[in-house]
């Protein structure tokens, strides 16, 4: 059974860096499949990568991850790259999602890049 | 007389900063290519290798740095050292290496040293002044540990570009990898055969001329 857990930007808001990471990797490492509002910061996403590291171990295999942003999709219009600034400026990283999963769940994840594909171990692989 | 000295130190410091050469490091996901770029630069241009290049991933598990890369394009010298760093990932799984022939107690080994890699190559991001990214032409670019990094850098100002390995192979394709970057210049090469390779330093002096 794949749990996703679902944690609302407000959850993670006041939290310092440090204890955003913490709550993230304590739900991963508890192999749940976390749906994050929002993104993380820029800095926090490599020290994500760093905690992860400092984690491994032979039942930790690390995390897969990926964000949606609508930075993400290239804008054209003029219009319509004011208004993105505009929606950055006031929501900030509440906008787009965050999806991470443990590797030993999730053993790919496709970006598209407004769409994401989470491609999950063969359930035989899961019982070794 | 506090603010003479104070004016003669950032004299000094501001003279020392522009005489020290350019970092340059090479990033990107494992099995993109850099310690073969790497090898081919300092072929190139030093008459020996860096380090050893392998199928396996995470073969460089340690920062490699070779001093004092004197390159020339059209009259003009750039002068770097040059740093090959391991692949970033966010998985390291012994079992993978296993499938490569590996005993259980040096997959294990090579996992531990892999992921001290992967926190070396991400502390030293801020070191550095350019950075040139190495993808894998036949690979998805569109990976969040790639987006990680190029944003990092971006954050960071440090200027970036973006290299398209490789590309001698059937199923390379280098339109994937400009779509997924298109505010970034793209150079397709084969490292390992020295293709665009001239294309690739002359895109190198560019970039170094942007850097902080």
């Amino acid at each position: 059974m794949i749990t996703l857990e679902f944690i609302p930007y407000s959850e993670i808001e006041n939290l310092t860096s440090n204890k955003r990471i913490n709550k993230l990797l304590k739900l991963v490492k508890d192999e749940k499949i976390v749906l994050m509002e929002g993104r993380l910061k820029k800095e926090e996403e490599t020290d994500l990568i760093k905690r992860t590291m400092e984690e491994i171990n032979s039942k930790f295999k690390g995390i897969e991850l990926a964000v949606i942003y609508p930075e993400d999709i290239e804008e054209a219009n003029f219009i319509k790259k004011l208004k993105k600034i505009f929606y950055n400026l006031v929501l900030g990283e509440r906008r787009g999602f965050t999806v991470i999963g443990p590797a030993t769940i999730v053993k790919e994840v496709k970006k598209d890049p407004n769409k994401i594909q989470l491609l999950t171990q063969e359930s035989k692989k899961k019982r070794k | 007389m506090v603010d003479i000295l104070g004016f003669i130190n950032r004299l000094f410091n501001g003279w020392f900063r522009q005489k020290k050469h350019i970092k340059m490091g090479l990033y990107g996901p494992p099995n993109g290519g850099k310690t073969t770029l790497a090898n081919r630069i300092c072929l190139d241009w030093l008459g020996e290798e860096l380090g050893k290049a392998s199928h396996i991933p995470h073969e460089t598990r340690e920062i490699q740095i070779k001093e004092q890369i004197s390159i020339k394009n059209k009259g003009k010298e750039l002068t770097f050292n040059l740093v090959d760093t391991p692949g970033i990932a966010t998985r390291i799984d012994f079992e993978d290496f296993m499938k490569f022939g590996m005993k259980e107690k040096e997959a294990k080994e090579r996992a531990k040293e892999a992921t001290r890699g992967v926190i070396d190559s991400i502390k030293w991001l801020d070191d550095m002044d350019v950075v040139i990214i190495v993808l894998d032409s036949i690979k998805d670019p569109y990976t969040q540990v790639n987006i990680t990094i190029i944003g990092n850098l971006e954050a960071r100002k440090i200027p970036v570009l973006i290299v398209a390995n490789k590309i001698d192979l059937k199923k390379a394709n280098m339109k994937k990898i400009e779509d997924a970057f298109p505010q970034y210049h793209i150079v397709g090469i084969s490292a390992k055969y020295g293709t665009n390779i001239d294309g690739f330093y002359e895109a190198l002096f560019k970039i170094a001329n942007k850097k902080r």
